[in-house]
């Protein structure tokens, strides 16, 4: 055991040698695979930690929601169909909801606005996200001004701040009363944006939506199970900037092998040669090039992946946000919890070490199987 | 320093490999704790996301359907009228809801 551990740390020695003859060519072809790793890996940790919080919070969303669409536009949904909702066998209560959004232009911002049930302030007071506030660099006890839908400039005092905490769900929130909505945006009374069910038995939603739709023809019900299930595909591979990081990510995987699998230079070749020919065997070769392979690929993946962990959940995965934020004003701050797991990491490993590594050991042994006379030549 | 120089190649990178190992037990046992101490946090966002009625993650306002993209229709594409192209960047960062892409999943 321990001759071959020596034999092992000889050719792992000879193998660092090797590459450091080569240094400039090796340590470029290490920050490039090392990119290449942390880019999937800060992408894959980033919408797999995302889809994760997504499916935990929003377990408690509204079991089912029913819009009312008209004409293909989202239309006010009239409360008397509550009364009808109400009467749906299984149906343990309906709620109106209030929401909608405001562009404030001044900040050249979009607000989502609500007014929840049970708004513990009074007429002329809001509740704001953090984003909102770091906008406008306003805190409790600041006003606002909006301007209504009839024209009149309404002002509102800042009454409390939500948590900084929840940001990723309430950045970009101002929670008003019922009255103070309605003359916002001239929404008169009888009149939600759309409604809130509450079932006994979650596993007859689908039938509920079912028989909903039957019977308001002009509704549309979004169930829980849906709303969770468009978080899970949230960032699916197959689309969008998922596909394009892939992509480029397997187009450069395609380059470094190939680089690798189109041969050896002459210099590698010589040297193969020369090893075989002071008595080194063919097996002693693939090894050393295994090594070789291994070393790059191992310490690339482990900073690739290091790297990406750090990225991602110590710095809010800063590199993403210009991406993410595309023509949004406001951004939230978030520091998502690193839901990393064993499969992930494994599947990266799988990805990126072993492609390469198979790929440094092929054409070694190709030429390692060649009369060393001839390589040498 | 001296030592450093002296020491084999391979026993810097067997020493660097363990260390890299180390490094990844410290990644994944504070990937375990922070899901352990960030329970309560999740906890209070579940609480507001039931006393909010929210549906819907904040992290992309520039659109009204990527902003409560779970909200979102089959009208969605033809918002602005029946030929427009996406213009949105969050629009192409993100797979429409599921129960869109069915054959099923009318309005």
């Amino acid at each position: 055991m321990n001759r071959w551990i020596e034999k092992q740390k000889n050719i792992v020695d000879f193998t660092l040698s090797s590459l450091l003859r080569r240094k400039g060519k090796n340590i470029a072809l290490w920050l490039v695979y090392t990119l290449i790793v942390f880019v999937l890996a800060s992408v894959m940790f980033f919408t797999h930690a995302l889809k994760r919080e997504a499916a935990i919070v929003l377990q408690d969303a509204p079991e089912i929601v029913v819009q009312r669409v008209v004409a293909g536009r989202h239309e006010m949904m009239p409360l008397n169909y509550l009364e009808k909702l109400s009467g749906i066998k299984g149906v343990t209560g309906a709620k109106p909801r209030l929401w909608g959004y405001y562009f404030y232009s001044s900040a050249k911002a979009n607000y989502t606005v609500m007014a929840p049930e049970g708004f513990g302030h009074k007429e002329g007071n809001v509740m704001i996200g953090a984003g909102v506030a770091r906008r406008h660099m306003i805190n409790k006890g600041d006003t606002m001004w909006f301007n209504a839908a009839d024209g009149t400039a309404l002002k509102f005092t800042i009454a409390a701040m939500l948590p900084t905490e929840s940001e990723l769900l309430s950045s970009d929130l101002i929670l008003v009363t019922a009255t103070d909505f309605r003359r916002l945006f001239g929404i008169p009374d009888g009149y939600a944006t759309d409604l809130a069910l509450t079932v006994r038995n979650p596993r007859e939603l689908s039938t509920i939506a079912a028989k909903i739709t039957s019977l308001l023809p002009d509704t549309r019900p979004i169930t829980r199970e849906e709303i969770l299930r468009t978080y899970d595909a949230v960032f699916s591979w197959r689309q969008g900037i998922m596909l394009a990081v892939l992509f480029g990510a397997l187009l450069a995987f395609v380059i470094l092998a190939w680089d690798k699998a189109s041969g050896l230079s002459a210099e590698e070749k010589k040297e193969i040669g020369i090893l075989k020919a002071i008595g080194w065997e063919t097996s002693d070769v693939i090894v050393v090039k295994f090594w070789e392979g291994a070393v790059v690929s191992l310490s690339a993946f482990a900073a690739g992946v290091l790297l990406a962990y750090v990225h991602v959940f110590f710095s809010s995965a800063v590199l993403f946000e210009p991406v993410l934020k595309g023509w949004s004003v406001l951004y939230p701050k978030f520091r998502l919890t690193p839901f990393v797991s064993a499969y992930q990491v494994t599947t990266l490993f799988f990805l990126t070490v072993i492609p390469y590594t198979a790929a440094t050991i092929i054409p070694s042994w190709r030429a390692a199987t060649v009369d060393p006379d001839a390589q040498v030549r | 320093m001296v030592c450093f120089y002296n020491m084999q190649k391979s026993t810097i990178f067997f020493a660097s490999a363990a260390l890299t190992f180390l490094l990844f037990l410290v990644m994944a046992t504070h990937a375990s704790w922070s899901q352990r101490v960030d329970l309560e946090a999740l906890q209070a966002k579940r609480l507001l996301v039931r006393g909010l009625q929210l549906t819907d993650i904040a992290l992309f306002t520039d659109a009204r359907y990527v902003r409560h993209l779970s909200q979102a229709d089959l009208h969605t594409p033809f918002q602005e009228h029946p030929t427009a192209l996406e213009h949105f960047p969050s629009g192409s960062l993100v797979s429409p809801p599921s129960m869109l892409t069915r054959s099923n999943g009318g309005p």
